[in-house]
């Protein structure tokens, strides 16, 4: 038991006296997995709205694929990614490999299926008229896609926050992709992963609070917009 | 009264799976019409309805729209800024119901300020105005079909398509709404087109009314036109004309004509207006409101048919009864419950029938001989 308590202490201090490493780390990892969010946002309704709004041959094994996509484990999008950006693979010539970039392409990989994969089941669940009525209404193409995308906002946010919430706690891809370099792509998972086979038992306690700290601020935040103006 | 046309369909045809769902060669809606559309479930209401709308892809067919060709999606988007539709389910959006109502101006780009004005005015024309603030969410089925009613008004539409609009109504609601829709309708010399099952409806909103069944128009005209002669056995029976009897011509002249009931008609003579030839088979149909019930033949009564017989059922139908008698042929007719009372009218009672001749429509003449 002391050692778990000791460790909660020690990580407090850490917490309380913002250690520049460990503030760098958690900023880098808002970042990364910010970003990769907001990529799989747009690929992601980029498939889910054309997928529900059309009807073609082979849609139920689109939909099938993406299922299966939200499932995704990191440590194989992070091989893929790794021997895609590998010095003599295909995409060498970027040279991103083990920088903050590749960790954003990764987890954009693998939040890009989920937000995908919730946005089209949000979509495919507003009442099948509701189309044809703002179609009715008056509304040009784009104008009908913004009203049922605000029409189904609150599981649109849902999945954004499934989205980040299975990027900002992987840790698979991240380390493969990214090297765990400190000063460059440590992240607060690879960072609690390394400290922990360290025994460094205080740091990982640190990171791991701050990692869900961060989680539920993030989520909190997305919470409140979505709930916001909605009329009670 | 020759009001211009507002929108012409021709050859409007819809395949699904292999079947036509849907083969209507020529309908036109004027200027400030009511059209009803009437028929049974997968009649091809709602279908034709968003055919005209041109919210649904034909197989086959155009749209002309005060004289312009609805041909590409420029015309067509053009067009639906220029109409509206209100269907069953009110798909309000989970928003309240001033900005529910507001949606179609919002879309229109029309400024806060004026859409504003108009929101508050049509909600209250609609009985909402006390709502404004109110999430749809909870609106009752009633306010949220009024607060769907005033989105669409709002719009000043110039075709506006009410598809069934009261089919999930409980009875008071739908029939407070309709006599506020009817009245609307009529203040503001709406053109629409109302689908609707219900006879009672499409008598107080239409002012013209197409039976379809199977995807196709089986007749359409005036509305009384229509309900007293319908063409067919099927819209007969589907515009409340509960009695259709067959038989051969006896003798005819002077626009009357004497029917001889066939099988089970037991040889009765029925007195109808209209020309066939004698020896001829031929179907008429008698709506139940205009048959009267009494206790003696009345001789002094300008009712050319009268026939002693039984009341063989009693079926409560809202406001009044549906008596079904049996008077050597079947007949039905309606009396109210201080005639039930009056009449001493029960199962097994004696009782006569009288109608007019005028009251005795000729429904089709042709294609019968063969099946008698």
């Amino acid at each position: 038991m002391d050692l778990i308590w000791e460790g909660l202490r020690k990580a407090l201090e850490l917490l309380l006296t913002l250690d520049p490493e460990v503030l760098r780390i958690t900023l880098l990892s808002l970042e990364v997995s910010g970003l990769a969010t907001l990529i799989s946002l747009v690929i992601g309704l980029g498939i889910a709205i054309p997928v529900a709004l059309n009807e073609f041959p082979g849609k139920r094994l689109v939909i099938a694929l993406l299922n299966t996509g939200m499932g995704l484990p990191p440590v194989v999008v992070g091989l893929f990614v790794t021997v895609l950006l590998w010095r003599s693979g295909p995409f060498g010539f970027l040279e991103i490999l083990y920088t903050p970039t590749a960790m954003i392409l990764a987890q954009a990989v693998i939040a890009s299926p989920i937000i995908a994969g919730i946005s089209l089941s949000a979509l495919q669940h507003l009442p099948p008229g509701l189309r044809l009525q703002i179609l009715a209404l008056g509304a040009s193409r784009p104008q009908m896609v913004w009203l049922l995308l605000k029409e189904a906002r609150l599981p649109l946010l849902a999945a954004v926050m499934a989205g980040f919430g299975g990027v900002i706690s992987e840790v698979g891809a991240s380390i493969m992709v990214g090297g765990n370099i400190k000063g460059q792509t440590r992240v607060l998972t690879t960072a609690t992963v390394m400290e922990t086979s360290k025994g460094n038992f205080e740091v990982a306690f640190a990171l791991s609070i701050l990692l869900l700290v961060l989680a539920f601020t993030v989520n909190a935040v997305l919470t409140h917009l979505q709930q916001r103006n909605r009329p009670r | 009264m020759s009001r211009p046309t507002v929108l012409e369909a021709r050859s409007l045809t819809l395949h699904r799976a292999g079947t036509q769902v849907l083969d209507v060669p020529a309908l036109d809606l004027r200027a400030g019409e009511v059209l009803a559309l009437m028929g049974p479930n997968g009649a091809g209401k709602s279908t034709l309805m968003l055919a005209l709308a041109g919210l649904l892809p034909l197989s086959g067919g155009n749209l002309r729209f005060k004289g312009t060709e609805l041909a590409g999606r420029p015309e067509r988007e053009a067009y639906r800024r220029r109409m509206t539709m209100v269907f069953q389910d009110p798909l309000l959006f989970d928003a309240t119901v001033a900005q529910n109502i507001a949606a179609g101006l919002k879309l229109r780009g029309v400024p806060a300020a004026l859409r504003e004005s108009a929101v508050r005015a049509w909600a209250q024309r609609l009985g909402v105005g006390h709502l404004l603030a109110r999430p749809a969410r909870q609106l009752s089925g009633g306010e949220a079909q009024r607060t769907a009613l005033a989105r669409a008004f709002v719009l000043g539409p110039e075709i506006l398509f009410l598809d069934e609009p009261f089919g999930a109504l409980d009875a008071p609601t739908r029939e407070a709404l309709l006599d506020d829709l009817g009245r609307i309708l009529a203040e503001t010399g709406s053109t629409a087109v109302v689908s609707t099952h219900d006879q009672g409806e499409a008598a107080r909103l239409g002012h013209r009314l197409a039976v379809m069944k199977d995807g196709r128009i089986l007749q359409t005209g005036g509305l009384r036109e229509v309900m007293n002669h319908p063409e067919d056995p099927f819209v007969a029976a589907f515009v409340g004309m509960e009695t259709l009897l067959k038989g051969q011509v006896a003798s005819s002249g002077e626009g009357l004509l004497t029917l001889r009931l066939g099988k089970g008609g037991d040889g009765h003579e029925v007195l109808a207006v209209g020309e066939a030839r004698p020896g001829q088979t031929i179907l008429v149909g008698i709506r139940p409101e205009h048959v009267a019930l009494s206790l003696q033949t009345d001789k002094s009564s300008s009712a050319r048919n009268a026939f002693p017989g039984t009341v063989t059922k009693v079926v409560p139908r809202g406001p009044f009864f549906k008596v079904e008698l049996d008077c050597g042929f079947f007949l039905a007719a309606y009396v109210t419950a201080q005639s039930l009372a009056e009449l001493g009218l029960e199962p097994g009672g004696a009782i006569v029938a009288s109608f007019k001749a005028t009251a005795a429509h000729l429904i089709r003449r042709e294609g019968l001989d063969s099946e008698v």
